[in-house]
């Protein structure tokens, strides 16, 4: 990308709607901004410490959503443009806060932006953070196209300093994660000062200390109010809410976000333009309520075409039954009907389907011959691509050796998982080893309960594991309950030295920050002893030491072990490209199929590195995959596999 | 700088391979050159879990006049750029018809299912033969060999960026992509690139009779 602040107004690139956003809190003059990693969000925070110190703000990967938000209200009290960055399922964990925070208001403009993931392509869930803006009682924006996503983004700030409360922004995969041409504004100069005021009374939201208290809640929830209705009265002339289409429309297409950019495609495949009006809501919640009703005035049906939960098609429906006395009954079509999956990712052919249906207009993508044909073919000459750990991942050796651990003698164990790349462990790429998989930091409070029930008769090993940005992230307070319960666990330490399933963004185990600052590593081997757990730390790629450790931590049934497998990510800019071995396969040694381990390399340990010569019947090593890591050497009973140490 | 004519608006391109290929930036790559030449692009990439192995796909709407879906509807593709020869057929499946124009690069890469034994990869005979059935014309360049022949086999994503500016479907020419590389790296990578882009190009006049 660009330097984004370098680019001049005027300029039109090829933006990503994420690097957009970022350039929008720029135009807006963002002073802080703070984020936890996740995809589909994660070059938000990226972009803008990348230009942090030419444009004077201060930017933090947090140790979590929570306190990301917390750290960025806090400019915010201070008088300063602040933003928080997260996936949708950070949003959960901000929750808390975000509640307070909305009750009592902002002062410097504040925006919570979310990247969202309907379908999951990213994500062990398709949950999404709308109706947190109803329920919470603020403001959502939702950008219909790239050049919206900077223009609300920046737009977001000042609708935030004119009621004071937070906005929400939200995002979608198909926007964060697609690009188009974006023409860019103006940057201000902006040296506000920071300060915080709190000399005046409780009631004084500017210059009052910042509490939320029993006794001022009736006070601070009924202003609370108040600004959401003048929300909806400048929504009701916001310019992000489009209407295309005839003056009486047949039918009236209401979306947003994403689904904006299908909705008009499938109106122009259709050719449908001039019976289908398409009403884009950049204003998702509140509703803008005369904008609506002018719309659902003009016609006599209404399809409502969103992802995920039928969070707009509730609320019109509702807002419609409001003024029912005034407009009448409307049909609705949209996901209670079934006309829109309540599943998955929407895209052009899901509504090409929808209005064609409605229509009754015909619609064959292509001929049934060519789609047969095709279909017939891809079966056998597509064979699906299973995800797979990366060849020279350290998670494959440490799944290979925390699996054949708990399947020595007579030992019953499990383990449990938690969100990263090692989530893979609960697939035959891992070995099948996870037999738990929830939200970050799950596995260790799942642990710390399994821990327990040995008291109770389950007898059997309790392993989790956790990466090491999610160790920060959630499972310290795990950790701790299971310590101080005496819970029976071992907790395995997949520590590969960043957040590397987002692109290694920095954590606090490390050295150096998001904006490239020297900052102190905090320590997890001596968090952990500090703690009061029994800790080791071993490489994965060792693979026989690290089955003693993990067998002695399984063994020792007194109280909390941690073990600590610390191998860089095979991905991570320090290591990629860098071979610690050449690898060979020595095809004397190697007896294939005669051999009784079946392949035990290709067949179980399955590195991609790794190939299967049907022919000659024996194992070798594709060099253009192979990153030389050398653990498929220490596996291969037969000693074939043979590695020369690079120089 | 006005936008010459395209062949269809939206122009539908998708360029697939599977993750660690380097497709997402041989997309960027298109995106930036067609930009400089004036065109609207809209590029939607699905990645986020494809680093581990999977198939990765960014589909690429080009026009004269407006941004697009990121996704391209069903059926609808007009050139598919695969940098491994089964995504070629897996991309045909859904978005392929039988005017659709077809690149594609020789060198499989298994997937785990092949690796352990529990999936056959087809021939490369068979392969090519069902991409000819699935569509108007196809190019098969050996893209990765290439790239190896240039020191590294990454370079098989700009080789297919070279090779699709050599069907000139697009207005994709060769001082264009020196510009885009200009602003993105040293001279020296340029130079390394633009070999690539070359090499492309050649892959497919070679094969233009």
């Amino acid at each position: 990308m660009e330097n984004l602040a370098e680019e001049k107004k005027g300029t039109t690139l090829l933006m990503m709607g994420n690097d957009a956003i970022a350039r929008g809190a720029m135009e807006a003059g963002v002073r802080v901004a703070a984020g936890y990693p996740g995809t589909p969000s994660s070059e938000i925070i990226e972009d803008l410490a990348s230009v942090s110190k030419q444009l004077n703000m201060y930017v933090e990967w947090s140790v979590n959503e929570k306190v990301a938000l917390e750290v960025a209200a806090s400019a915010s009290y201070a008088g300063l443009r602040s933003m928080a960055v997260m996936k949708q399922v950070g949003v959960n964990v901000a929750s808390d806060f975000l509640l307070h925070l909305a009750q009592y208001g902002t002062r410097g403009g504040m925006v919570l932006v979310t990247c969202e993931d309907p379908g999951a392509l990213s994500s062990t869930n398709e949950g999404e953070s709308r109706p947190y803006s109803k329920m919470m009682e603020f403001p959502l924006i939702e950008p219909g196209n790239f050049q919206e996503a900077k223009d609300m983004t920046k737009w977001a700030f000042q609708l935030s300093e004119e009621i004071r409360n937070i906005v929400m922004v939200r995002s979608v995969t198909r926007l964060s994660h697609a690009s188009s041409n974006v023409v860019l504004g103006e940057l201000p100069e902006i040296n506000t000062q920071p300060e915080f005021r709190y000399h005046s009374n409780l009631m004084d939201t500017m210059e009052g200390p910042i509490i939320n208290l029993p006794g001022t809640v009736s006070f601070l929830h009924r202003s609370q109010q108040e600004k959401l209705k003048r929300v909806a009265e400048i929504y009701d002339e916001c310019s992000f809410n489009v209407y295309t289409g005839p003056d009486r429309p047949e039918l009236l297409l209401i979306t947003s976000s994403a689904c904006n950019l299908y909705s008009r495609e499938a109106i122009q495949i259709l050719g449908v333009q001039e019976r289908v009006g398409i009403l884009k809501l950049g204003t998702t919640w509140p509703l803008p309520p005369k904008l609506l009703e002018k719309h659902l005035a003009s016609t006599e049906n209404v399809l409502v075409v969103e992802e995920v939960l039928p969070f707009m098609e509730d609320n019109i429906k509702a807002f419609t039954a409001s003024i029912g006395v005034r407009i009448g009954v409307k049909r609705f079509y949209g996901k209670a009907d079934g006309t829109i999956p309540m599943v998955g990712e929407s895209n052009p052919d899901v509504v090409l389907n929808a209005l064609s249906k409605i229509l009754s207009v015909k619609y064959e993508h292509v001929s049934t011959d060519y789609s047969k044909k095709a279909a017939e073919i891809a079966e056998k000459g597509a064979p699906p691509r299973a995800l797979t750990f990366c060849p020279g991942c350290p998670h494959r050796a440490s799944f290979w050796t925390i699996h054949t651990t708990l399947a020595l003698g007579d030992r019953e164990g499990f383990v449990c998982g938690d969100i990263g790349c090692y989530s893979l462990g609960a697939i035959s790429s891992g070995f099948d080893t996870l037999k738990t998989l929830h939200s970050m930091g799950s596995g260790t409070g799942l642990a710390s309960g399994f821990g327990k029930l040995g008291n109770l008769g389950l007898n059997k090993t309790v392993f989790s594991v956790c990466g090491d940005s999610t160790f920060y992230h959630a499972v310290m307070p795990s950790l701790v309950n299971a310590i101080h319960n005496r819970a029976d666990l071992t907790l395995i330490v997949l520590d590969n030295s960043g957040t590397a399933m987002t692109g290694f963004q920095a954590h606090p185990g490390l050295e150096v920050n998001a904006t490239g600052d020297n900052v102190p590593a905090v320590d997890i081997p001596a968090i952990c002893r500090a703690m009061g757990a029994k800790v080791s730390v071993c490489d994965p790629f060792e693979i026989e030491k690290t089955q003693t450790v993990l067998l002695k931590a399984a063994d020792d049934r007194e109280g909390v072990k941690v073990v600590v497998l610390r191998q860089i990510c095979a991905l991570s800019p320090e290591k990629k490209g860098k071979k610690l071995y050449d690898m060979s396969v020595d095809e004397d040694i190697c007896i294939g199929e005669n051999c009784g381990c079946n392949r035990l390399c290709t067949r179980i340990f399955k590195c991609p590195g790794l190939i299967w010569d049907n022919e000659k019947k024996k194992a070798g090593i594709d060099e253009v995959i192979c990153t030389g890591c050398g653990v498929c050497a220490s596996i291969c009973p037969s000693g074939a596999i043979k590695k020369k140490e690079v120089k | 700088m006005s936008p010459a004519m395209l062949s269809n608006d939206p122009y539908n391109l998708i360029i697939t391979g599977v993750g660690g290929q380097g497709n997402v930036l041989a997309s960027r790559m298109v995106g930036d050159m067609l930009l400089q030449s004036g065109f609207f692009v809209t590029i939607g990439e699905t990645f986020g879990a494809s680093q581990r192995g999977g198939s990765v796909m960014s589909h690429m709407r080009i026009s004269a006049g407006s941004y697009f879906s990121p996704q391209i509807p069903r059926g609808m593709a007009h050139m598919v750029v695969s940098l491994e020869p089964t995504e070629a057929i897996r991309v045909l499946k859904d978005y392929g018809n039988s005017q659709v124009k077809v690149i594609s690069n020789t060198r499989p890469i298994h997937s785990i299912g092949v690796i352990s034994g529990e999936q056959a990869y087809p021939s490369e005979k068979d392969i090519k033969k069902w991409a000819e059935e699935l569509s108007q014309q196809v190019w098969f360049i050996n893209a990765t060999d290439g790239a190896m022949r240039l020191g590294n086999p990454i370079f098989g994503n700009i080789i297919a960026v070279g090779a699709l500016s050599g069907t000139g479907v697009l207005p994709l020419d060769r001082e264009t992509f020196r510009n885009v590389l200009l602003k993105k790296m040293t001279p020296e990578r340029v130079e390394q690139n633009m070999a690539a882009f070359d090499m492309g190009v050649s892959m497919i006049d070679s094969q233009t009779i």
